[in-house]
């Protein structure tokens, strides 16, 4: 079991899986275009506009998803000073970043004709563009503290504070009276969305996450050679 | 039904608009990731080379320089 956690054997696997996820990535994309733009039923209320949110909640769950990742990662790491999870916490990031972008852009996009504005000032959309912030502190971080050994303690403390704000996007809609929308998919009650409109969203998530474990893949290489590097420097 | 599409009842700017710049996103991350990991990959070749023959033998020894030379793939 432990032989597959040498990093020789780590980036065997890693440096051949991208070609792979890529191939599927666009596949599983191809399909859901198809859904989102052709197949799926207008809205009643909202007729062809309700189409962005096939790209608007998938970002906005994957982004979230990868920033509760890498705080996890990031905690776990500094208590077993597991340096490897700090590698993989910033090899994600980029990708939660771009994803966190998509959501805030789409989402002004969809409010312009819903809305009758593109940007409002309400507690979710406020608390995503702090996600957005908590992302591009974290990477800074990484670009200002690389070589020094406070790289691990600050990044972990910027997740942890980022992480607070991920229950208030959560919940900003029930909490408050925000114009955004509550949320239309529970896992533990009914959903109130039709499956002729799920079936898209659920492609289209898949097709997300499939593209941030692309760019997940190839970060982490990249990361791998870049430590290797400077281990040759030292040889 | 091409017009349908691309007009979407006067909601066609909005909806294509967005998937562009989520797809033109995609594109733009991919190509900075993939320019990056060229990057370092040619710089491990070229440090690599520069290296004593004593001192590439030990290094091409390591099981992880091994597989980051035998990885031909750009991606």
């Amino acid at each position: 079991m432990f032989k597959y956690l040498e990093p020789g054997k780590i980036f065997s696997i890693t440096s051949k899986a991208p070609k792979y996820v890529l191939f599927l990535f666009i596949i599983i994309l191809s399909i859901g275009l198809t859904e989102a733009l052709v197949l799926s039923p207008e809205d009643y209320k909202q007729s062809h506009s309700v189409r962005i949110m096939y790209v608007h909640v998938p970002a906005a769950w994957i982004s979230l998803g990868i920033f509760s990742s890498m705080t996890l990662l990031s905690v776990i790491g500094y208590i077993f000073k597991i340096k490897n999870f700090f590698l993989i916490s910033k090899s994600l990031a980029p990708s939660g970043l771009v994803f966190n972008i998509i959501a805030l852009v789409t989402g002004s996009i969809w409010g312009k004709p819903t809305w009758g504005t593109w940007w409002a000032w309400d507690a979710r959309i406020t608390s995503m563009l702090i996600l957005s912030l908590f992302f591009v502190m974290y990477l800074v971080a990484w670009r200002i503290y690389e070589n020094n050994d406070k790289i691990f303690k600050v990044t972990t403390i910027i997740t942890i504070l980022g992480i607070i704000n991920v229950p208030i996007i959560k919940y900003s809609v029930d909490w408050w009276n925000t114009l955004h929308q509550p949320a239309s998919i529970n896992i533990l009650s009914k959903s109130s969305i039709h499956t002729s409109m799920l079936f898209p969203l659920i492609i289209m998530t898949a097709a997300f996450a499939l593209f941030s474990l692309l760019i997940f893949l190839m970060k982490y290489n990249t990361e791998l050679i870049k430590i290797k590097n400077k281990g040759l420097d030292r040889l | 039904m091409i017009n349908e599409l691309l007009f979407m009842n006067g909601y066609g700017l909005y909806v294509w608009s967005a998937f562009s710049f989520t797809l033109f996103s995609f594109l733009v991350l991919f190509l900075i990731t993939k320019i990056q990991y060229t990057k370092e990959k040619n710089k491990f070749v070229s440090k690599l080379g520069s290296l004593n023959s004593e001192r590439a033998a030990i290094a091409k020894s390591q099981s992880i320089n091994k597989a980051i030379l035998s990885n031909t793939s750009n991606i």
